[in-house]
């Protein structure tokens, strides 16, 4: 459904961000992209929705194809109406706008009236807490219930990938596991396809098919999600535990530090 | 008491123009978040486009009215495209420098054309009559002003509350990017909140010529209307709305009571409505009806 082949992507003609990044995400897939602050993850997901275009951005090299067509010349806004639909990080609500209205600009593109409210109408299914607060002022609601909020404005333009940006930032774990377990259902249920950046490995691997791992604008490793949670490495340096799987102990000071072979 | 309701009456009617100009400004502010200093020069384009239409072309008033609008529409257009399309994505202080560019070259358009010179009013609005009883208060052209704002003003807070293009431009005012991100072109919103700014101008131009003439000088009120939307808080519509009667009253009341008073014989009515102003400034900071900033910590 969407393959990135090779991007290079360069920020004001300069700086180099991306350096060969190839990826693929299959149909009624989730596929996660990990890794550490400043590996490239959400710039690489702003090359696919195309906002990298309003920051300066530019994928100088390789391409970009979503369902058989090249999007990685396209506006945001055509990439959106092609079923391509991003939930920024940092949440992002229209503050002043009511939690009806931010999940209504989601459904702006479609003719369908009565496919948007049926829609509108699961979105609120999936996050019923959302549908007591609709008529409140967004920029009141607490951080998980924006993020659920946001999660369902882009589930309002119905589409056919989602892109979602660090969806645990900043929310308590028992909050998280929540909306990773939604995420999973509307992947399910709605047959949505799901790109998933995400620092917190532990959760995106439990619900991803497969995963690859960032670092310095480069695709390190990748792997089905199963594999990739056994992987040694990963676990080292994305889980913070020690090889056996325990909790890594900081008491043993003189332990031998694995190295990011990948790096040399 | 007669004295007094007629100066409430015609406040009403400046009031409404006041209200008029000042939408033109919140427009801009809430899709950009910049102040437009070419207001007040739009504003003085649509009078001398009145007195083209109604007293060179001797179009009737409703066709004047319309003309000056597709005017109103195509220049807006133009300056989106031309001058402001480039700036997207640039600071709000680069927008500022390129509307108060606009309004230097929209003033020099003024004085091309109309060579900036004073032309009076010499009718051709509809003469609406009131009974008997209220007619003495108001004139004829400013019932008019107050009907046509009126109808103005409550179909752009239709527009605004109740259409999708509404939703988008308010969805805009907050978060370009987000707006981008549902496949909303930016762009489209912008041109038509340009085009809806510049149609205020001119309409609020027109009004403001059936009741003074038209003049170089009339671009000025442009700065009373920025008192008005400070006044009214810089991104509340309604505010604005009371505001710029609020304004347009105690400026006529003002200047009508106490003016006789002074040694110099005038001038309050341009500085009054600042005083006020500056009074509810210290007390509600964000204006009468400005959004508090939403801010979670």
């Amino acid at each position: 459904m969407l393959q990135v082949n090779n991007i290079e992507v360069y920020y004001m003609g300069v700086i180099q961000v991306l350096r060969g990044v190839s990826l693929e995400v299959e149909d009624g897939k989730i596929v996660a992209l990990l890794g550490a602050n400043g590996g490239g993850k959400t710039t690489a997901l702003k090359a696919i929705s195309g906002m990298l275009k309003t920051e300066e951005g530019d994928v100088t090299n390789g391409s970009i194809v979503f369902n058989g067509q090249r999007i990685d010349k396209k506006n945001p806004e055509d990439i959106a109406a092609l079923g391509i639909s991003q939930v920024m990080e940092g949440r992002r609500v229209l503050g002043h706008l009511s939690v009806e209205e931010n999940l209504l600009i989601g459904a702006y593109r479609r003719k369908d009236r009565s496919g948007v409210k049926k829609d509108l109408e699961m979105v609120f299914d999936y996050f019923p807490k959302i549908k007591t607060l609709r008529r409140r002022t967004s920029g009141y609601l607490s951080g998980g219930e924006q993020q659920m909020m946001v999660i369902g404005r882009a589930l309002m333009a119905s589409p056919k990938l989602m892109l979602l940006d660090e969806p645990s930032l900043g929310l308590a774990p028992l909050l998280v596991q929540e909306i990773f377990d939604i995420t999973r259902r509307i992947n399910i249920e709605q047959k949505v396809s799901i790109l998933l950046v995400e620092q917190n490995v532990r959760a995106a691997l439990g619900i991803a098919h497969h995963g690859y791992v960032m670092e310095n604008g480069r695709i390190v490793m990748d792997g089905p999600a199963d594999k990739l949670k056994d992987n040694e490495d990963v676990k080292e340096f994305y889980m913070g535990l020690s090889a056996i799987g325990s909790q890594k102990s900081y008491h043993e000071v003189k332990h031998y530090r694995r190295r990011k072979r990948w790096l040399a | 008491m007669t004295f007094f309701l007629t100066l409430v009456f015609s406040g009403v009617g400046l009031g409404m123009i006041y209200a008029l100009i000042a939408l033109g400004f919140v427009i801009i502010l809430k899709c950009s978040k910049a102040f437009n200093i070419a207001q007040g020069q739009f504003v003085m384009l649509g009078g001398y486009l009145g007195y083209t239409f109604i007293l060179v072309f001797h179009l009737p008033a409703w066709a004047a009215l319309l003309a000056a609008i597709a005017v109103g529409v195509v220049l807006g257009l133009l300056i989106e495209r031309l001058a402001l399309r480039p700036l997207i994505g640039q600071s709000v202080l680069s927008v500022i420098m390129m509307t108060i560019a606009l309004s230097t070259v929209l003033e020099g358009v003024g004085v091309l054309i109309w060579g900036g010179i004073y032309e009076p009013y010499k009718g051709g609005f509809p003469t609406l009559t009131l009974p008997p009883a209220y007619s003495s208060y108001i004139s004829p052209e400013t019932l008019d002003g107050v009907i046509l704002s009126a109808i103005v003003v409550i179909a752009l807070m239709a527009i605004f509350r109740y259409t999708k293009v509404g939703l988008a431009m308010r969805a805009t005012a907050e978060d370009e990017k987000v707006v981008q991100s549902v496949g909303i072109k930016v762009t489209t919103v912008y041109a038509i909140s340009w085009v809806i700014a510049c149609v205020l101008g001119v309409v609020s131009g027109m009004l403001l010529y059936s009741i003074s003439g038209v003049q170089q000088t009339m671009s000025d009120i442009g700065l009373k209307a920025f008192g008005v939307i400070l006044l009214g808080g810089v991104d509340s519509i309604g505010g604005a709305i009371i505001a710029g009667l609020i304004v347009g009253i105690l400026e006529n009341v003002a200047s009508g009571y106490l003016d006789p008073l002074l040694p110099t014989g005038g001038g309050l009515a341009s500085v009054f409505p600042f005083i006020i102003m500056i009074i509810v400034l210290i007390f509600k900071p964000h204006g009468l009806f400005g959004t508090a900033r939403i801010e979670r910590i």
